[in-house]
């Protein structure tokens, strides 16, 4: 019997992936009060505070009104650390309770199981980002640029924070392990990549230095697809996103074949 | 011969230094009912997870009825389905939900996956608590939940790894009833189990395995005539303060005042009785003191121990 002609896997590939995706949707919807309302209230705190009260006082960033300026950054910012925790605390989740089991005696191909959570992640983060979208214009008006511009940036950061998210639950044996990176890494590098500010406000040197710091380039790509404005070159954050996208899911791919922290 | 498992030379060092696996081989027939005995840490569970791909193997070759596990893998697992000795199913998901979902694992559309977990869910009892979150199961029915699961996409070799630890008598009976219903309809059975009492009402084929190395793979019916001597346990009327002498026969007092009398294989009872009767000792019942299998298993693992 070859795979071609086994019913079983006549419809493995799409079949699989589907299930993988609804499941996670299944996931973050059925605990939406932890997973969608959160970052509603966190966005809608620093459009309040940050837009509202203390931007009416800053005046203009990067030619624009400063919550017209931090509205960009903010959806950004939702997407990222959503799609991030999507796949980290399911996929860990997993791991811990030893699901992930029922995948792996399955015919599911590595990157299959990938591609599924990945998209999954994607889902929580754009569905994230919609909301807080949607929550923005009670305080300020969107004229988008760019659309095309706006989908790709956010969809292709999504993609990449979900698979790190992916390599964090990997390598995560316990649930400390999964805070410390947001925490630690994600938070801070977030709110030093152009969320609050415009870099050219800091000194040459440390201009410089934000310049490693990859945020930054999904900040400003997504804040030209809305305002037009960036600190940096379109083409230079998409190729620099594609490329840590590409890295990252080689490096996923690779760990899922070895089985690194799922088999033994 | 057709095969629904070949195990060629399997060995799996954890680490640099544990053995668990010093290059087994065995083979288990399609159809067949196959036991996979040992004590605990013997390997059973690091062999049984490499057949599923939950462990990786250092070396040597697993087939699944012929297909290479390492290089026709995907067709090898969709023929295969897997009890595991722990519950691994997500345990806020709700029952009917974690069946479809690993039917979709294995290519089967929502649809046909809905019918099939109906069948088996109601097969298995479990119908009724389709809506409830499988936390909220009894041990018994997480039990059967993961049968359900490991049966939804029908497979030809199904691997049961502790499957009735921590079941009720009743269910037990029942589970086994159930899979002998499976293994007669032809699906290939491989089971380890601590209940030896199991292993010698289910299977026909069984192999022993202790420290990383098979000590025994035969049927059982070989296996159980290598014992040379059963214990018989009968309840007398009054308490008996010393066992009678019996000639021909070894006897004891065993717990609560019974007589315990050694037969040697082939030997009558009749003896024993006629003895008994002339001694004025009424008999009102007679049992196997042990599993006979449990008695056959426990020297051999002696045995190697001793060597």
């Amino acid at each position: 019997m070859s795979l071609a002609t086994n019913p079983v896997h006549r419809n493995i590939i799409w079949v699989s992936f589907t299930t993988i995706v609804i499941r996670e949707i299944r996931r973050f919807t059925r605990i939406w009060a932890q997973t969608l309302l959160p970052p509603a209230i966190t966005m809608s705190l620093y459009f309040v505070i940050f837009g509202n009260l203390i931007g009416s006082r800053i005046g203009e960033m990067g030619g624009y009104d400063y919550m017209s300026f931090i509205v960009p950054g903010l959806i950004m910012m939702s997407v990222i650390t959503n799609s991030y925790a999507n796949v980290v605390s399911s996929f860990f989740g997993m791991k811990f309770q030893h699901s992930i089991e029922e995948l792996l005696v399955s015919p599911v191909p590595n990157w299959v199981i990938l591609a599924g959570y990945v998209t999954g992640g994607v889902a929580r983060g754009l569905a994230v980002g919609v909301i807080v979208t949607l929550l923005s214009l009670a305080f300020t008006s969107l004229e988008i640029h760019s659309l095309p511009v706006t989908i790709a940036v956010a969809t292709l950061t999504a993609i990449l924070f979900s698979l790190g998210g992916f390599i964090n639950a990997v390598y995560a044996t316990k649930f400390d392990d999964i805070a410390i990176v947001p925490t630690f890494i994600l938070t801070p590098l977030t709110y030093l990549g152009g969320v609050f500010y415009s870099i050219s406000l800091l000194p040459e040197f440390w201009q410089t230095v934000s310049l490693a710091n990859p945020i930054l380039y999904m900040v400003n790509a997504f804040r030209f697809g809305i305002l037009g404005v960036s600190d940096i070159s379109l083409s230079v954050a998409l190729t620099m996103i594609v490329g840590v996208v590409m890295l990252l899911t080689w490096y996923s791919l690779r760990l899922l074949n070895k089985g690194v922290g799922i088999r033994q | 011969m057709a095969f629904a498992l070949q195990i060629d030379n399997l060995k799996k060092v954890y680490g640099s230094q544990t053995e668990a696996l010093k290059g087994i081989s065995f083979n288990v027939a399609e159809g067949d009912f196959f036991a996979l005995l040992g004590p605990n840490g013997a390997g059973k569970s690091t062999t049984l997870g490499i057949v599923s791909s939950l462990v990786n193997k250092s070396s040597g070759g697993v087939k699944i009825f012929g297909y290479d596990l390492d290089s026709q893998n995907a067709i090898a697992k969709s023929l295969l389905g897997v009890v595991p000795q722990e519950f691994n199913f997500n345990q806020f998901e709700k029952v009917y939900d974690i069946v479809v979902t690993q039917a979709g694992y294995y290519g089967i559309p929502a649809k046909e996956a809905g019918k099939r977990a109906e069948y088996y869910l109601k097969k298995l009892g479990l119908w009724d608590k389709r809506s409830t979150p499988s936390r909220m199961l009894s041990g018994g029915m997480k039990r059967r939940l993961m049968i359900a699961r490991a049966l939804v996409h029908d497979p030809r070799l199904l691997i049961l790894d502790e499957p009735t630890a921590g079941v009720d008598i009743e269910l037990r009976r029942s589970m086994w009833e159930f899979l002998k219903e499976i293994n007669a309809q032809g699906t290939t059975i491989i089971l380890t189990t601590h209940y030896l009492e199991e292993a010698e009402a289910l299977c026909r084929n069984i192999a022993i395995i202790d420290k990383g190395s098979i000590l025994e793979n035969t049927t059982k019916k070989a296996l159980l005539a290598k014992l040379n001597m059963e214990t018989f346990v009968l309840e007398s009327a009054e308490p008996l303060l010393e066992p009678p002498a019996l000639d021909g026969y070894v006897t004891r007092l065993g717990g609560d005042g019974n007589l315990e009398v050694d037969v040697a294989r082939g030997a009558m009872l009749n003896g024993a009785f006629g003895q008994l009767d002339a001694a004025g000792i009424k008999v009102t019942s007679m049992r196997t003191k042990a599993n006979r299998l449990e008695e056959l298993f426990v020297k051999l693992v002696e045995n190697k121990s001793s060597r």
